[in-house]
């Protein structure tokens, strides 16, 4: 019984150790199961690391493995029915004291190299603020080269729909708040490539510019994580934190990544997504940018209802489908679906207010949204939800 | 060793163990204070001084550092907030003033409060400042506007890797806690 | 968990035991209060468990499926809490109220009605926590219940907080005082009520291990302590400890957080490198390898805790000196951990082993516990730190040392000293079931998570990208199997209790030496009335 529980032992304990070293030598290359390399040269400096140390732990994990396995097979009582009698070695305490110190100090070196490079921050060409909300990013563009009021600001939302993402199996019952329960029964929507990861206006960055992030936050504590940059720095309301990145010329591209501090209900739902263009094609973009954000607001007005609801449910579902639901129902927000305030016509210019003002919990979206686009989402909440009022609110009404 | 022995004994430890535990909850208010005067030191969080600086030191000629403002107006605030520059090149030891633009467009009057925060963090201490609005709290009524004057310079003890420092500014709704409290409000 | 001794009355000893209810609510006894503890603490293990499984159903796939994300952070907040605080603390406590009067040969704790108290806080306290939760699932508009992770960062969790964070602060002061009690308790039994000749170098190193957590306990749980009044002045009393708009630092809390929370992770595990140093020894029929290496091991992980906590706040942006200082003091905790693993091999080495039940979850232990040291050792280079922290990798880190360490060590524990509970020997079959499962399916649950961590999935996230989804699944299943496994030690500990089994001698290990095997199993109600003398 003895020896052949202990052969399973065995058995089990040597599969385990074989499969965890194939998964360390065969997928290496396969980012979903490594770690990514990423683009930058940091990022390479930070992957070479990791593969370092993840050897150095391998080999140690092996020889400790290697020796409590060997005892436990060559040890065993129906081998050895006599346990030998040592119970102190000052050399092999010394020994295995100062060894593992030298090989710490072997990994200290090039850690404290790669650190001290990713510091330095000096001569970025293009700084950008970046902000952590509840729950999206703002982007505003600094200073690039010689101009030192660029002027550009933007907030950048998920653009998962989220008829991709609710897709409850429980209509309320045991679990609160009933996860959008009117759609336990509906069709489970296709879900997109980039699922949780795209936004609506990615964050635009030129290829071969060093380009310094400066990270803060608006109500609590986020975190700015690209792990294609090995950035990762807390986003803190009140302080700014510093990062940068120099994505190399070849390497254009989107590239994506995730809020990495707990920041409340909808922390999963602030992705990040960064487009890296041709510095030529770059400088087109900003210039595109600086003259849209010169000519002053759009205020051109809807010609029909279904224009501004068609606008507006596109702006409903980045920017307010988090707190007030899919379906109007409410959530951290308040539901719409039959609200006074948005059957009642004559409450028009207060529903307009709350959108641009704020009110309690209500942040104001004067920053986010055009005034075309708030019309949009007025209109639209006021005639979606079975809200049917019929108000058709124009871009004017609202930047008066 | 006696029953009574092992009782006073006991007490004993007892005692020095609950005082132990009294010094240790003490300790963590203490490190607020030390937490403070750590940051003053090394720039941690890159806060910058609080009270008005001394304003007399030579200026370096021969440095040139740009000094950038960044405005954060927080949690939806309805302030406008903006530098009137985005940035000034200065020596160190130079004194420069720059005005911040302030439009509170909310109806009703806000009583605001600026945090300032400056990366890299160990440029923190060396940038002084003689006059700020950042050290009183800021009314505006409905409507209202102001320019507010920040007046500083650069310790030219500043690091020689240093050649960009930021200087942001977040301004805080504190509305509600300066009519609840006026005094007690830590201004910074 | 079990000590299920409890529910028979000891009749072979001199002493009047008490009966009913009131035997265990004014016990002061330090064994009836050591099966209290064991048993609340598996109560909570199974109920934090279960919401493990809550979370692991949202994450089996992608989308948004059986909770709201709200529901979600309430439930990853409440599991760390209710698993930190509510199993693995007050089972080590458990065991230690057990094992260190019959080990240094004392015929109870010190202060046996202190005793009593700091157990009957913690039911009350957990109520309270738990409470929140049942509101929020059952009540009428589903208040919040903690949502801001068991490491609860301002200003999430003061300007942010929901209405239960005050509950939640009540429940962590008594939790703390609770502990605190515990630890003195620990202190004062060790210091000052050892058997004639049991002098310290003497004494066995799960007391030695105990001893140096209490210190612990004693120096960090007030901290804690702090942290939560200064919440709570900051929501209520218009201070400004965290909230930069009053000149205060979010970034402070987190320093004074981790200034209790890395202690806290020793406190936690010190207890387990003493429980495995007794079995080790015991199955290897070999007296430990290197004693006086393994105490000042254990001493100098314990001192070096208090100046290693900002590693795990590397991402706030500390200056580069900190940071270096904060990283080559982590990596230097590895040489004294090593340190004991390497003695545990050597006391291995040439004996003469068998493989009983506890002696394989002591080496399961020592296996798995190496495997989230060493993961502990990557997290602990800072620029690779920047990938790691806050993503999955980081959950895998410290699930392999709370659960396949902490949680294995404590099961060691029971299959090892239940004999001496209970007076029956643990159901074999069981427990091998019991153990092959949990072996099997807490690396399921907990490898896989490393490569989502690596791929670069978030912590803490309720819904995630398509790319990480496969090993979400599997390490779905794996919760699900892991949890049922629990279920078989339910059974084992029930029949224990029952006195269903074989029955037991004093000495049920052959290999095994201490004070504990000298007195019957179970344990006679009063033990070491006279004090044993040790040569």
């Amino acid at each position: 019984m003895q020896s052949t529980l202990f052969r399973r032992v065995t058995a089990a304990l040597t599969l385990l150790l074989v499969s965890g070293v194939s998964v360390a030598s065969d997928w290496a290359e396969r980012s979903n199961v490594n770690l990514r390399p990423g683009v930058t040269n940091i990022s390479q400096d930070v992957f070479d690391l990791h593969m370092i140390i993840l050897w150095i732990v391998s080999l140690i994990g092996l020889l400790v493995f290697g020796l409590i396995m060997y005892s436990a097979v060559a040890h065993r009582r129906s081998k050895r029915p006599q346990a030998a009698d040592f119970h102190e070695n000052v050399f092999l305490e010394v020994f295995w004291t100062v060894v593992p110190f030298i090989i710490l100090i072997g990994m200290a070196v090039p850690a404290t190299r790669v650190l001290i490079d990713m510091d330095d921050s000096s001569e970025a060409e293009l700084t950008v603020k970046v902000t952590g909300y509840r729950w999206n990013w703002s982007y505003e563009y600094l200073a690039y080269k010689d101009d030192n009021d660029v002027g550009i600001f933007y907030f950048s939302n998920l653009k998962t729909p989220a008829e991709q993402y609710n897709t409850p199996v429980l209509k309320g019952g045991l679990f609160p708040y009933g996860t959008a329960a009117d759609r336990v029964d509906a069709e489970p929507t296709e879900k997109d490539a980039n699922y949780m990861l795209a936004v609506d206006k990615p964050l635009v960055i030129p290829a071969g510019v060093k380009v310094r992030f400066l990270v803060t936050a608006d109500d609590v504590i986020h975190s700015f994580y690209v792990p294609d940059f090995a950035i990762k720095k807390d986003a803190i309301p009140g302080f700014v934190n510093e990062a940068w990145a120099l994505v190399p010329e070849d390497a254009t591209g989107t590239y994506y990544g995730q809020c990495a501090e707990l920041c409340g209900k909808n922390h999963a739902f602030m992705p990040i997504e960064v487009t890296v263009l041709a510095e030529n094609e770059f400088d087109s973009w900003l210039a595109e940018e600086k003259e849209k954000a010169a000519s002053g607001p759009d205020l051109t007005p809807f010609s029909s209802l279904e224009s501004a609801m068609e606008l507006g449910q596109q702006k409903y579902a980045a920017s307010c489908v988090l707190c007030h639901g899919a379906e109007g129902q409410g959530g951290i927000g308040l539901p719409f679906a039959g609200s006074a305030l948005m059957t009642d016509s004559s409450r028009v210019q207060e529903n307009i207010d709350v959108l641009l003002k704020g009110r309690n919990a209500m942040p104001s979206f004067a920053a986010q949204l055009t005034p075309r686009e708030i019309a949009a989402v007025i209109t639209y909440q006021r005639n979606a939800f079975g809200n049917n009022t019929g108000d058709l609110v124009q871009p004017a009404d609202v930047a008066k | 060793m006696s029953e009574q022995g092992l009782e006073q004994r006991n007490q004993r430890t007892v005692r020095k163990l609950v005082l132990g535990a009294v010094a240790m909850f003490g300790f963590a208010f203490a490190m607020v204070p030390i937490y403070d005067v750590l940051c003053d030191i090394t720039g941690l969080n890159g806060k910058t001084n609080s009270t008005a600086a001394d304003g007399a030191v030579e200026v370096d000629e021969d440095r040139l550092v740009t000094v950038q403002f960044v405005t954060v107006a927080s949690e939806g605030m309805p302030w406008d907030f903006k530098p009137q520059v985005r940035s000034v090149k200065v020596h160190p030891g130079e004194i420069t003033q720059v005005n911040f633009m302030v439009k509170n467009s909310a109806d009703s009057t806000i009583v605001g409060q600026a945090i300032p925060s400056v990366t890299p963090g160990l440029a923190a201490p060396h940038l002084l400042k003689t006059q700020c609005f950042c050290f009183n709290h800021q009314t505006l009524a409905a409507g209202g506007e102001a320019e507010m004057p920040m007046i500083f310079y650069l310790d030219p003890a500043l690091p020689k890797h240093i050649n960009t420092i930021t200087l942001s500014y977040t301004m805080f709704d504190v509305t509600g806690r300066v009519m609840e409290n006026e005094d007690k409000l830590v201004a910074r | 968990m079990t000590a299920v001794a409890a529910h028979t009355d000891h009749h072979d000893d001199h002493h009047h035991a008490p009966h009913g209810l009131k035997r265990w609510l004014f016990s002061t006894n330090h064994k009836d209060i050591g099966t209290l503890y064991l048993w609340f603490s598996f109560a909570m293990f199974m109920i934090g468990g279960l919401m493990a499984l809550v979370i692991r159903a949202e994450l089996m796939y992608p989308g948004l499926q059986v909770v709201d994300p709200e529901f979600f952070n309430q439930m990853t907040t409440v599991h760390g809490l209710v698993m930190v605080f509510g199993a693995v603390m007050p089972a080590t406590v458990g065991l230690a109220n057990w094992m260190i009067p019959l080990m240094i040969g004392a015929p109870d704790m010190a202060l046996p009605r202190m005793n009593n108290w700091s157990f009957w806080i913690l039911p009350f306290a957990f109520t309270i926590l738990i409470s929140a939760v049942l509101m929020s699932a059952f009540g009428e508009g589903n208040p919040s219940a903690p949502n801001f992770g068991w490491t609860f960062y301002a200003p999430l969790s003061t300007k942010y907080g929901p209405a239960s964070t005050d509950l939640f602060i009540l429940s962590v002061h008594m939790m703390g005082i609770s502990s605190i009690m515990g630890a003195i308790n620990v202190i004062v039994t060790v210091l000052n009520m050892r058997a004639p000749g049991m002098t310290m170098m003497k004494m066995p190193l799960f007391v030695w291990t105990w001893l140096i957590t209490a210190f612990l306990l004693v120096a960090v749980m007030p901290v804690l302590a702090g942290a939560v009044t200064m919440m709570l002045t900051d929501r209520h009393f218009g201070t400004s400890f965290f909230s930069a708009a009053g000149g205060g630092d979010p970034v402070l809390f987190q320093h004074i957080f981790w200034f209790f929370g890395h202690p806290e992770v020793y406190i936690m595990i010190l207890p387990s490198f003493g429980i495995v140093s007794a079995i080790i020894p015991t199955f290897a029929r070999k007296q430990l390898f290197g004693y006086a290496s393994m105490v000042y091991a254990t001493a100098s992980i314990a001192l070096l805790s208090f100046v290693v906590w900002a590693h795990h706040m590397f991402t706030v942006g500390m200056p580069l000196a900190g940071t270096l200082f904060f990283m080559y003091m982590t990596m230097l905790i590895s040489v004294p951990t090593g340190v004991k693993v390497f003695n545990w091999v050597a006391t291995m080495w040439r004996g003469s082993i068998t493989f009983e039940l506890p002696m394989k979850w002591a080496l399961a232990f020592v296996v798995l516990f190496t495997c989230g040291g060493l993961s502990g050792l990557m997290l602990a280079m800072t620029p690779v730190d920047f990938q790691y922290h806050d993503t999955y990798f980081v959950v895998a880190h410290f699930h392999y040392v709370l659960v396949s360490g902490a949680i294995f060590s404590v099961f060691a524990a029971a299959y090892y000293w239940l004999p001496k509970w209970s007076g029956v020997m643990p159901n074999t079959f069981l427990g091998e079931l019991h153990f092959w499962n949990s072996l099997l399916s807490v690396n399921l649950l907990f490898f896989p998570m490393h490569f989502v961590g690596l791929a670069g999935m978030p912590r803490r996230y309720a819904d995630y990208a398509l790319q990480f989804a496969d090993y979400n699944y599997w390490v779905s299943i794996g919760a699900v199997r892991c949890g049922a496994s629990q279920i078989l030690f339910v059974i084992v500990c029930v029949l224990c209790a029952m006195k269903k089994g074989q029955k037991a001698p004093a000495a049920p290990w052959e290999g095994a030496e201490g004070l504990e095997w000298t007195v019957p199993s179970p344990a006679p109600f009063h033990t070491f009335d006279t004090p044993p003398v040790v040569k």
